[in-house]
């Protein structure tokens, strides 16, 4: 009785899914309220234009039609907002233009909100919005990366020559100090390819407002209900924030794309108001390809200096990075904070200059996708070390191990202090995983059926845990970072949980509900998880950034330390004894050295049924929270081994083996983690081999606007992966001794596959996607 | 408006119905029945997957009235008469093969609907066998699990 339950590290099966797999899962658009109305919106068709007029006069009379509304109607309130503020090279702020919630004047891509329609039903609302007329003029599109600084056109007025910033970290004289003196360079210009988030949930939002109460209640599909409640009330629409529930229920996977706010659920709250009734809109595929945050797409050169020993010793990177139209939520935050001061790796690299121009162009925005920033750093360090190794000819692992950081902390030149890590760890234990002693043999056997293979490495870190606010603040966030959680303990010590954090596919019901029956000792069954809905929840930033566990599960240790000390002095009054003999173990107020105990249940009663209370010294009830706000990032890290076969006649690419070896330091739920993990390679290979996001450099037409056009991952285009966390280095500080798992896999592999499929056609360079046509043609060449 | 008449997880229903209506809005928004989801607009993600005649099917490609006279099962209806889970949801939840659960429930219908038809042997055969369903969270690896286990379950 009353073990200590050990639920760390126990790969306890989910206790959410019951409701997944049954049918009963509540997403967004499962939600119909009394009243409802559904919205559509129409989009703009141009990449680039002025809108003369609008005319929805003949919609207006349309059959069921409640109200349509246009950008003339937004201009009152605010734009949304950019989350962090990135201070170009010469001192000078970015150049914020407003992003409208409804197009105001001109259009900037194709899928820009023009107008409203609020109808009886969907169909009535998708007829009327069929009757809307608008005069365009077409202006010239801005899409080719490579050219937007010299474009024809001006996406906005405010930045002519389409630069949002141009941004600088690092130290350019002792860069360029270290190639002068290098023994070998190696470079390499890549595209770090476009990509549409996916969640195979579509956005949705159901607005209502209560006249009676004045009150807005917001159903939306969204990673961070509290963000998307302080930016829209305080930065778009003026509502007061207490005013305003937003509730993110069962979310069908964000991968970044639902943190942001959008324009779609900041129009339908503003219109819920106007129309008296709840108005729900659900993107559909085509419209989530058009206006879902977009990630990645950089331009990018990066150039690596060497010693004759073969140690990294100045590493220079210039980035063009897309932002699409409008800068979203924490777009700018992603190719600068998130990126370049990742640049460093796992290496020694005293000497590092990343230079960044950001600009505008008539896509969608751009913004943080699974990763954010972090795929983008490694991609580039991980591409450039193996050119370095091969054109060497050293073993890229062994080229790699010579220049592993080993001492920590580890303040890089790029600004961040790595606590702790072990990269030789994970190397060596990929590469004997990935047996890669077989592989000349393999690659033979290869050979004799006229397939070339490959290998190819990567070693990734990442900072996550989503960040202390004081650094991120000195960054230019605008906001903090830090979450919240509270532990309810209620009269008959069954426990509820509130976190700031929102699950979305992560587990936090069953992740969170283990660290809080471990705490307490208490069985599973007796911790419940809420999330997800500002009016349960006092606070949270959300989930993202792999943070969840180690901000948001943190802030709930520490309302569990509380709730122990006052157990603790609740349990010395029923024992009478000092608070300071009293011991918590496995449930158990113990008085140390003796018999006297009292269980967590009694403590938890007594709390609400104060008769023998010490009514001097504490309140009743046993309710506390905490909020978190940690000292550092965490660098989860690891190395990655992919193997390809790749038909130089066809240019088809197999992936023969994948292994990932990562370090999350301190694991929780290990099923849970390498769910995570398979989940991020899959993205990071569906980058790397298939997903590729185009519009024509003309028009601006979004050609892969579908999944018919763009290719996302199958079951059957994946390999089984070999999956080990090693036992790791746990975080120096947060009490978890956690890191974050949710990026891993998207961070590290797309540089592992396009290493492995260079190397097994013996070039430089394969552009991602690795699709046939790409692989065919750098086959060719090199032939 | 037209009256479609089908059997809905064992038990008759009727309906009123206009003739465009697809399949996939009429279990959502007729029957309520939410446990069955749209994920695109080209038949493309599967997990509006339900069984039609014991089948699995796209219920967002075909339309309602085609349904007439048969007999239609959602995820809403495969657990046992005593409300136990059916073999393929628990191998599921003991696999980890969900993680958001979106595309869960047309996963579950296409994978009884494999295990029923086809060879199932191999893992390259289930991977190929869900290749009409899309799952943006777990890389499938836990998918395949879960099929392999279910599938054992259900012989």
């Amino acid at each position: 009785m009353n073990a200590r339950q050990g639920f760390i590290g126990q790969s306890v099966v989910r206790r959410e899914d019951g409701r997944f797999l049954t049918g009963r899962g509540q997403y967004t658009d499962d939600i119909t309220l009394p009243g409802q109305t559904y919205a559509v919106f129409l989009r703009s068709p141009h990449a680039h234009a002025k809108i003369s007029s609008v005319n929805t006069a003949a919609a207006a009379k349309a059959p069921g039609v409640i109200a349509i509304y246009t950008g003339e109607h937004f201009r009152a309130v605010g734009g949304l907002p950019c989350g962090w503020l990135i201070n170009s090279m010469d001192g000078s702020p970015m150049k914020e233009p407003k992003h409208p919630v409804l197009a105001d004047g001109k259009v900037r891509y194709v899928g820009d909100r023009v107008a409203l329609v609020v109808a009886e039903t969907l169909e009535q609302a998708k007829a009327a919005r069929d009757l809307i007329e608008v005069d365009y003029e077409v202006l010239p599109a801005v899409i080719d990366l490579a050219t937007v600084n010299q474009a024809a056109a001006a996406v906005h007025d405010e930045a002519p020559d389409n630069r949002c910033y141009l941004w600088q970290i690092g130290d350019k004289e002792g860069v360029d100090a270290a190639f002068a003196t290098a023994a070998h360079v190696s470079k390499l210009t890549f595209r770090n390819n476009r990509l549409v988030p996916n969640a195979i949930e579509p956005r949705a939002a159901n607005a209502s407002y209560n006249p009676a109460s004045d009150e807005y209640t917001l159903y939306v599909a969204n990673q961070n209900p509290h963000v998307e409640r302080l930016l829209m009330c305080a930065f778009v629409l003026g509502i007061p924030e207490h005013k305003m529930r937003v509730v993110a229920p069962d979310v069908g996977g964000g991968f970044g794309s639902k943190i942001f706010l959008y324009g779609e659920e900041t129009a339908l709250v503003w219109a819920s108001k106007q129309v008296k009734r709840p108005i729900k809109w659900t993107a559909e595929r085509s419209e989530a390809f058009l206006s879902d945050a977009h990630g990645r797409d950089h331009l990018t050169t990066a150039e690596l200096a060497l010693d004759k020993d073969g140690r990294f010793t100045g590493f220079r990177v210039n980035t063009t990075a897309n932002l699409g139209a409008y800068l979203s939520t924490f777009s700018s935050a992603v190719p600068t904070i998130l990126y370049a001061t990742l640049l460093a790796g796992q290496y020694t690299t005293p000497k590092i200059v990343c230079t960044v121009n950001a600009v505008f162009t008539n896509t969608a925005p751009v913004d943080a996708y699974r990763g954010a920033g972090r795929p983008e750093a490694t991609y580039t360090v991980e591409r450039i070390v193996e050119t370095a190794a091969r054109e060497l000819g050293i073993d890229p692992a062994e080229l790699r191990r010579r220049n592993f950081i080993r001492s920590f902390p580890y303040a890089t030149p790029v600004g961040l202090t790595y606590d702790t890590g072990d990269y030789d760890a994970t190397m060596n234990r990929a590469v004997e995983l990935a047996d890669v002693a077989g592989f000349e043999a393999r690659r033979k056997a290869s050979e004799a059926k006229g397939l070339k293979r490959g290998i190819g490495y990567s070693a990734y870190i990442e900072a996550c845990g989503i960040a202390p606010s004081s650094v991120a603040g000195a960054l230019g966030a605008r906001a903090g970072l830090f979450e919240a959680g509270e532990v309810r303990v209620h009269p008959t010590g069954k426990v509820t949980i509130f976190t700031g954090s929102h699950s979305h596919g992560q587990g936090h019901e069953t992740t969170f509900a283990q660290v809080v029956a471990d705490r307490l000792g208490i069985p599973l069954e007796d911790v419940s998880i809420e999330h997800g809905d500002t009016g349960k929840i006092l606070f949270g930033m959300g989930t993202y950034g792999s943070r969840s566990l180690a901000v948001g599960g943190t802030a709930i240790v520490k309302a569990l330390d509380k709730v122990i000390a006052k157990g603790k002095k609740i349990a010395a009054h029923l024992m009478e004894a000092a608070d300071t003999d009293v011991v918590f173990e496995n449930g158990v107020f113990k008085v140390e050295g003796t018999d006297k105990n009292v269980p967590f249940a009694s403590v938890a009663l007594t709390a609400y049924v104060p008769h023998n209370f010490p009514h001097d010294k504490l309140e009743p009830g046993l309710n506390e929270n905490a909020f978190y706000d940690p000292s550092n990032f965490t660098y989860p890290a690891g190395a990655y081994v992919c193997e390809v076969e790749v038909d130089p006649a066809t240019g088809t690419v197999r992936i023969d083996r994948f292994t990932a070896c990562d370090d999350f330091g301190n694991v929780i739920n290990p099923m849970i983690v390498e769910g995570q993990v398979h989940g991020g390679l899959v993205q990071g290979l569906g980058q790397a081999l298939l997903e590729n996001c185009v519009y024509d450099p003309e028009s601006g037409q979004l050609l892969s606007g579908s999944y018919m056009d763009y290719a996302m991952p199958r079951a059957d285009d994946m390999p089984h992966f070999t999956v080990e966390t090693v036992k790791g280095t746990p975080c120096t500080h947060n009490p978890l001794g956690v890191k974050g798992c949710g990026e891993a896999g998207a961070i590290g592999s797309p540089p592992a596959l396009i290493n492995a499929i260079c190397h097994a056609l013996g070039v430089k360079d394969v552009p991602m996607p690795a699709s046939p046509y790409n692989v065919w043609k750098a086959a060719q060449a090199a032939a | 408006m037209a009256l479609l008449t089908l059997t809905v997880n064992g038990t008759s229903v009727s309906r009123e119905v206009a003739p465009g209506t697809l399949l996939s809005d009429f279990i959502r928004e007729h029957l309520r029945l939410t446990g069955t989801h749209v994920g695109c607009d080209t038949g493309q993600c599967g997990a509006c997957t339900v069984h039609l005649d014991g089948r699995a099917v796209k219920s967002c490609s075909m339309l309602a009235a085609q349904a007439e006279g048969r007999s239609l099962t959602t995820i809403e209806g495969i657990a046992g008469a005593d409300g136990a889970m059916h073999p393929m949801q628990v191998a599921f939840n003991q696999c980890h093969g969900l993680q958001c659960g979106f595309c869960t429930p047309g996963m579950v219908m296409s994978a009884i609907d494999l295990v029923q038809h086809h060879d199932c042997s191999s893992e390259a055969q289930v991977r190929e066998g869900l290749e009409g369903n899309f799952c943006r969270c777990t890389g499938y690896q836990n998918i395949v699990k879960a099929v392999q286990q279910g599938a054992k379950a259900m012989a």
